[in-house]
């Protein structure tokens, strides 16, 4: 019987048909679960393929001063940057690129190191890139897979050095900040605000970025742009107006004796709203947009005079003289004194307290002196008595209740805290209990010894002189809370005192500063911070019109000797806010006392010298602004 | 008698004429990329391989089975010879350099021989099998045909491409089978084979040689036909391990990459991927003829050859490829019904092998594409670009075609 005998063959026929739809019906099922079932991951995945998200970023909201001028302000920009890819043809496209956006052989590897952190974005090669660098590069456009050149607003500071510590800059969001809840919602890359204003408010000025999908080949290149309904635009950022007078704060710059470190800081007294405020020497913040020069970066933290610090808030200072309206005030408030009070020691140039001799500033001495008298002499063996009158337990208690042991809260970030006892037993830790006598009572009266002020704080104390006696935070955009501070003064005392200032700067130690033309009475204080490593700091704070006060400018210059050189940077400043003729006062001969209050004596055989003494000295570098970043330079930002 | 063409199975000249329709439609959807190749003009080539196929077709057609049997022994040595000279001057195709699988001559690329060889094997087969009355019962006789399928086998595998040797062996199983051979004889002809695969696992090796043992005490071959058995299998389960480092790495990384796609997805997984990628986003009804994104964007691998049907599940969705695969199946009924009724043993066979050929290439390609097989690049009939393979289906056609009139001569009513 053959093999091929039709009943055999039928067999077979239908082994072979069961195989076919046996086969068939495998791949259909196979089908059906990669087509239907499985539809939406391989649709997603297939998304995810072609598909790269492009971030739109948001322009930061501008700045405005309280007249709407700008401060900060965005201008159009490029950014370069690559699509995302395997790190071979990254490497290659940048090698190509590098010769073009000026990038070395160190610069590559950040720009990988990048693309590795976050490797389904773009990758930013040139943040700011000029024009001509972004011509030359759309040129050349199809030798460079995944090019990606898109604009993205610059920020731009016009008046560049003159706000640069108001504003601060902004910089690249870092690893470590990425890792804060504040900083949370940020794409690397992002910008944030480093300093000042803009790290201050970064979270309203940031807005939020925007994304846009475009749609590449297997190889890379950019086909084209993903359908429209899937690009989210980016929601720019708000714009913040803040209480800075800008005309006002130009004019504080360009007075600022020029060279010289040091601060002014002006505000209203009533509503605690900054209307300037300058340090010097300052930066370029437009330098720190789109990534700082390294060498840059480096001579602003070589250089002695520490140019990114804000002097206003982030140094502490002795306050000198300045401080005795804290002690009058004190006296007053306690009922000690009244303006006319004289002490029982007439100033005959010093004061013997147990077995040490106190000076006064004034070898020749001042005489028997009102209180009134006393604050326009800035006569130290008055205060000397008055201190220990008010006695060290409320002294430290008064001083610790008004402040000047805490931050204002002025809206801006890296605030210090004033360095002042808490109370006596910072006595007893430091010289050990039974160690110390009353004779550092003498030392604080004439805001030597264990104080160091900020400015801001120094501003905000005599703000509340200048106004009914209440604290008002100082603040640039919003206030912070209340804080509940008062002198407690009577006004008829508040005002008293004021006169006693006016005195100051009519007849006493700021004489000549004073009055332009006799439109305005300035009231104010000066001071000279001692300063172990060099000329002495002066102090001036002053307000004006002293009946109804509508400024307090306080300022001070590093190494200027002496309060008196700064009063008239001071009364400048009040003179061209309240529009008095500043010309005037500008001719005005300066013809000054000395202030110097003395030396910081040694208090006790064995105790260690003056200058381990907390004596502070100017700025601590060392010390100050840890939460600010600056430690290390940001990355740059490429 | 020469065969009028209006007496043509119609059926099959329907469904071939569907498919090749559906398949040049592919091709040329395959080069609407966006950013244009060669491939887009592709399908002009194609239409001309289509013509010169037709002709080809309707000459088989008019070629008589006896002539093609006297043929046939001529056609076998011409291809075994092509295969050599392959081996020697062959050319890498455009994808794997090192692959010996084209022929030129004179820089004139000449096809792919492979294809023409699995024809000639088919025909060699079919006359050895067709000349012994009897089908085979032991394993001494399937020495011989085993012989004719292995030397092209070698030769092919030589170049090396192992899917189209593959083939072979899938033809040689096909048609032993539709020649009478009991399952158990092929089954144990095949198992070393098994053995080979399952040497990759001890258990599962154990397991194997346990069970081979108790079919062959079940079975009762002849004593030295089990032995041979058992010491293939050992010898296979030994060797394995050696046979895998002699494979090239391009083999090793697509066994791989079939046992775990996503190992390494830019790598060795990337083509089942994206294939696999491009054919789920089509969904029920697809991107659209043309619309595919994933072959639009060139993410989708060879998209004109191996991974043609991709461009079907991804743009004509899951109701294309049913209509793809309704058709092939067709095709392969079609074919079964005409080795049916074949008039003689030797055209019954001819027309079983060419449906065991295309069963072949249809299931391989469409499989791998949705990783189901493991990917070997053979290619889909009537859709993949490439002449020689088209020429090799229509002569296919062409003498199922002349089988199919031959039975209807002699008394086959027509369904």
């Amino acid at each position: 019987m053959t093999s091929f005998h039709p009943h055999l063959l039928d067999r077979r026929l239908r082994w072979a048909r069961a195989i076919v739809w046996g086969a068939v019906a495998v791949l259909v099922i196979a089908f059906f679960r990669a087509q239907i079932l499985e539809h939406s991951k391989y649709e997603l995945q297939s998304e995810t393929n072609r598909l790269r998200p492009i971030p739109l970023p948001a322009p930061r909201g501008i700045i405005t001063d309280r007249n709407g001028k700008l401060l900060a302000d965005n201008v159009p920009g490029y950014t370069v940057s690559l699509l995302p890819g395997n790190e071979d043809s990254l490497r290659a496209t940048l090698t190509r690129i590098a010769p073009l956006v000026k990038l070395d052989a160190a610069g590559i590897e950040r720009v990988l190191a990048r693309a590795r952190r976050a490797p389904y974005l773009p990758v930013t090669v040139l943040p700011g890139a000029r024009f001509e660098v972004v011509s030359m590069l759309e040129e050349r456009r199809l030798i460079f897979p995944g090019l990606l050149i898109q604009p993205e607003p610059k920020r731009a500071y016009p008046d560049s050095a003159m706000i640069a510590h108001l504003v601060g800059y902004v910089g690249e969001v870092t690893e470590a900040e990425r890792g804060q809840r504040r900083y949370a919602g940020i794409r690397l890359g992002g910008l944030v605000g480093k300093d000042g204003l803009e790290r201050a408010y970064d979270d309203s000025l940031r807005g939020a970025d925007g994304v846009r999908f475009v749609e590449v080949s297997a190889l890379g290149h950019v086909v084209r742009e993903a359908t429209r309904s899937s690009t989210l635009l980016p929601v720019p950022g708000r714009p913040l107006h803040t209480t800075i007078d800008l005309d006002l704060q130009r004019y504080v710059a360009e007075i600022f004796p020029a060279g010289h470190r040091g601060a002014v800081l002006a505000m209203n007294p009533n509503t605690g709203e900054i209307l300037a405020l300058y340090s010097a020497p300052g930066y370029d913040p437009n330098a720190f947009v789109g990534g700082v020069d390294p060498d840059y970066w480096r001579r602003l933290n070589a250089s002695e005079a520490h140019p990114l610090f804000d002097r206003t808030i982030q140094a502490r200072y002795p306050p000198g003289s300045t401080w005795k309206l804290a002690i009058a005030a004190m006296a007053l408030r306690r009922g000690l004194v009244t303006l006319r009070t004289r002490m029982p020691i007439p100033c005959r140039g010093g004061l013997q307290y147990g077995n040490r001799y106190f000076h006064c500033w004034s070898p020749q001495g001042h005489g028997s002196l009102t209180l009134t008298e006393a604050i326009a002499q800035s006569c130290d063996v008055y205060f000397y008595q008055l201190g220990l009158k008010i006695g060290l337990t409320s002294l430290l208690e008064d001083a610790n209740s008004w402040g000047f042991r805490s931050r204002t809260g002025i809206d801006l970030p890296g605030e210090i805290t004033p360095e002042f006892p808490p109370g006596t037993e910072y006595y007893d830790r430091y010289y050990g209990p039974r160690r110390w006598t009353a004779a550092v009572t003498l030392n604080l009266a004439i805001g030597q010894g264990e104080n160091a002020q900020t400015l801001v704080n120094m501003v905000r104390f005599y703000q509340m002189l200048a106004s009914d006696g209440r604290a008002r935070p100082p603040y640039l955009v919003h206030p912070s809370s209340a804080s509940g501070v008062s002198l407690n003064l009577a006004s008829d005392q508040l005002a008293a005192l004021r006169q006693a200032m006016i005195s100051v700067v009519e007849q006493g130690t700021a004489r000549g500063a004073a009055r332009f033309g006799g439109a305005i009475a300035i009231a104010g204080k000066t001071g000279t911070a001692q300063n172990p490593h060099g000329p002495d700091h002066g102090w001036f704070i002053g307000f004006a019109p002293a009946e109804k006060p509508e400024i307090v400018v306080g300022a001070i210059v590093e190494f200027a000797r002496e309060g008196p050189y700064v009063a008239p940077l001071v009364t400048r400043v009040i003179g061209r806010y309240l529009g008095v003729d500043t010309t005037v006062a500008s001719n005005v001969r300066i013809v000054l006392p000395a202030d110097t209050a003395p030396h910081a004596i040694q208090l006790l055989p064995g105790v260690p010298s003056e200058d381990s003494l907390e004596i502070p000295d100017t700025v601590r570098v060392d010390s100050v602004r840890p939460d600010t970043g600056h430690a290390a330079p940001p990355p740059r930002n490429r | 008698m020469r065969p009028p063409l209006r007496e043509i199975d119609k059926p099959l000249v329907g469904v071939v004429v569907a498919l090749a329709a559906y398949g040049l439609a592919t091709l040329y959807s395959a080069g609407q990329t966006d950013a244009s190749t060669f491939v887009t003009t592709l399908w002009h080539k194609q239409l001309v391989w289509l013509a010169i196929g037709a002709v080809a077709a309707v000459l088989m057609f008019r070629v008589s089975p006896r002539l093609l049997e006297w043929a046939t022994p001529y056609a076998y040595t011409v291809g075994v010879v092509v295969l050599l000279f392959t081996l020697v001057l062959g050319r890498g195709a455009a994808s794997v350099a090192t692959e010996r699988s084209w022929l030129s001559i004179a820089g004139l690329r000449l096809g792919e021989p492979s294809e023409l060889a699995k024809l000639a094997v088919i025909l060699m087969l079919a006359r050895w099998l067709a000349a012994r009355r009897e089908a085979p019962v032991t394993l001494r006789e399937l020495v011989a045909p085993g012989a004719l399928v292995a030397v092209p086998f070698l030769l092919v595998a030589l170049q090396p491409d192992l899917g189209s040797a593959l083939v072979f062996i899938s033809i040689l199983f096909a048609m032993l089978f539709w020649a009478g051979t009991k399952p158990q004889l092929l089954l144990l002809l095949g198992s070393p084979v098994i053995g080979l695969v399952l040497a990759f696992s001890t258990v599962a090796w154990g397991l194997w040689i346990v069970v081979l043992v108790g079919l062959l005490v079940w079975w009762r071959p002849y004593v030295w036909e089990g032995f041979s058995v058992m010491l293939a299998n050992v010898v296979m389960g030994v060797i394995a391990v050696p046979f895998w480092r002699r494979l090239a790495p391009y083999q090793q990384n697509r066994l791989l990459a079939f046992l775990n796609p996503q190992e390494d997805p830019r790598a060795t997984g990337w083509h089942v991927i994206q294939s696999k990628i491009a054919i789920g986003s089509g969904g029920l009804l697809g991107h659209g003829f043309t619309h595919g994104p994933q072959k639009r964007l060139a993410f989708l691998p060879a998209q004109f050859t191996d991974f043609i049907f991709a461009v079907v599940g991804e743009e004509l969705g899951f109701v294309g490829v049913l209509v793809a695969l309704a058709l092939f199946a067709a095709l392969l009924l079609i074919l079964l019904r005409i080795a049916r009724r074949a008039t003689d043993a030797y055209s019954s066979l001819c027309v079983f092998g060419v449906t065991g050929l295309v069963f072949t290439h249809i299931v391989e390609n469409v499989g791998m594409t949705v990783n189901v097989l493991p990917i070997t690049g053979i290619p889909l009939p009537f859709f993949s670009y490439g002449g020689s393979f088209l020429l090799v289906c229509s002569v296919a056609v062409g003498i199922a075609l002349r089988v199919a009139w031959e039975s209807r001569q002699s008394g086959y009513a027509v369904l």
